[in-house]
């Protein structure tokens, strides 16, 4: 099916078929990484902006490598040193990187809604890698990616998310694409943690580990996103380990066989996954970030590539 | 290969029938074999989607006649075009050379030959992959009206035509025939 958007900002606006797109672009991308050469001249000219409001490892480096195997030129803008720093407000400093006429500006700030405003604001197309607890499509289409890998399908797959649901965008991304994919998705952790809106979205909720990981196909583990918490949520980390923790002994006790363990990155080994999980061999957790890669020329292509995107 | 809106198209004249496309393919497996002194180091790339199709009974072809398995690969030259922002988002279905290409004489394959971009592009996207030691091209149709200088070193069929006219190529595996036809546009 072809694309017609100029944005990616949530995977809410996103209907099944154009996740399909996203996720078969970027699975046919893949093979570039395993090439002796990796650069591929699709995106010649073009000019990405990386605009990050909020420290990242992963996410701003897999979009930096995708934009280069596609041969566009890549521009990282970090809020320490820039003119932000010295009191320009977030869509004026849009506005002016807008002025140098880049194709796409790929943005993360602390505040829900922030890509979707520069959206409105920009001329170029602009890419949401993660605003506030909103949205993080990109990692939810990786994540996407790595399970129809493992997996083979979508279709009437059971996921448990588990952790601190409130504070992430990657379980809210995840769960807008799982369901409209036809998986079941099961959600679970301290109440405190869990949102009051998600059985809205079609979830379902789980107060103990033991019952979220039973019979799943996919675990996903969350980190507690202690600079998103407002006062105390949980008593103390030991507790939360003991409880919310996936150990080894847990996850032969209670899970599948064939249950893979995904994680979106930064591990709290001890925390939310003990270093024999994170390290073993239920783990896709380095999978996931090779994915990225090619999940984001996937985007990058589909939104840079064409001119029927900019005319939209 | 062109997205501009395109008109009705009608069937002008029937090129190949099933027995001389098949009469063309043994000559071109033939000639490959000649040119190249046996299918020692030969590898064949085939252009998505029919130039796949058509590696694949050349190689088989070739297979029958010399007893050789040669290696076949599909190549997807979207991320090459040189008017990737003309067209509308593009439809990527990736490439596949299970193989390395290095050193090989690869025979690039493709259904139609017309402005050669299309194997311009291919080109820059196999060496892209390693360095052959020499490439071919082998063709059915070669049309005319180059728009850069690639020349075919082997041809199933010289067929002039108007730029108007556009050339179908119809294969057993995709269409259920094989055929190949003139087509022009109906309002003409």
């Amino acid at each position: 099916m072809a694309w017609t958007r100029k944005d990616l900002l949530t995977m809410r606006e996103l209907d099944a078929a154009e996740i399909l797109t996203l996720v078969d672009t970027a699975a046919s991308l893949q093979e570039i990484a395993s090439r002796e050469i990796k650069k591929v001249p699709a995106l010649r000219g073009k000019t990405i902006v990386n605009l990050f409001y909020e420290s990242s490892t992963r996410t701003r480096t897999s979009f930096e490598i995708a934009g280069k195997w596609l041969s566009a030129d890549v521009v990282n803008f970090s809020i320490s040193g820039s003119s932000a720093a010295k009191g320009e407000s977030f869509v004026d400093t849009a506005r002016n990187i807008a002025a140098m006429s880049p194709d796409v500006v790929v943005v993360r700030h602390s505040s829900a809604g922030a890509a979707t405003l520069l959206a409105r604001e920009l001329p170029c197309s602009v890419v949401n890698a993660g605003d506030g607890a909103h949205e993080h499509p990109t990692q939810a289409l990786l994540d996407l990616l790595t399970i129809r890998e493992k997996k083979g399908h979508f279709e009437g797959l059971g996921v448990a998310i588990v952790g601190d649901i409130a504070h992430s965008r990657v379980a809210r991304s995840n769960i807008h694409g799982m369901r409209k994919l036809g998986m079941t998705v099961t959600v679970a952790g301290p109440p405190t943690l869990i949102p009051p809106f998600v059985q809205e979205l079609g979830c379902k909720v789980a107060y103990r580990l033991e019952d979220a990981i039973r019979d799943v196909d996919v675990i996903m583990m969350l980190r507690l996103q202690n600079e998103r918490m407002a006062g105390d949520l949980i008593p103390s980390l030991r507790e939360y380990a003991r409880y919310w923790g996936l150990s080894l002994d847990k996850l032969h006790a209670h899970a599948r066989p064939d249950v893979v363990i995904m994680h979106p990155g930064p591990v709290n080994r001890g925390v939310e996954l003990s270093p024999e999980v994170a390290d073993g061999p239920y783990s896709v957790i380095l999978d996931q970030v090779s994915r990225g890669v090619a999940v984001r020329m996937g985007v990058l292509l589909l939104l840079a590539g064409s001119k029927s995107a900019e005319a939209a | 290969m062109s997205s501009k809106p395109r008109p009705r198209l009608r069937e002008k004249a029937q090129v190949l029938d099933d027995v001389a496309l098949d009469r063309a393919l043994t000559r071109i497996a033939h000639e490959i074999l000649e040119k190249n002194a046996g299918s020692s180091g030969l590898a064949f790339v085939g252009l998505r989607t029919r130039g796949v199709t058509l590696a694949q009974r050349l190689a088989a072809r070739i297979g029958r006649i010399d007893g050789a398995t040669l290696p076949v690969g599909t190549l997807d030259i979207t991320l090459y075009r040189d008017d990737l922002d003309m067209r509308g988002a593009p439809v990527i279905r990736g490439t596949d050379i299970p193989f390395s290409i290095k050193d090989k004489t690869v025979v690039l394959v493709d259904d139609v030959l017309f402005t050669g971009r299309t194997v311009r592009a291919a080109l820059d996207a196999l060496i892209d992959l390693g360095r052959p030691r020499m490439i071919q091209l082998a063709i059915l149709v070669d049309r005319g009206h180059r728009e850069v200088p690639i020349r075919p070193d082997f041809v199933g069929k010289n067929l002039p035509t108007s730029r108007r006219e556009s050339v179908a190529v119809r294969l057993r595996e995709h269409d259920g025939e094989d055929q190949v036809v003139i087509q022009e546009p109906e309002e003409a």
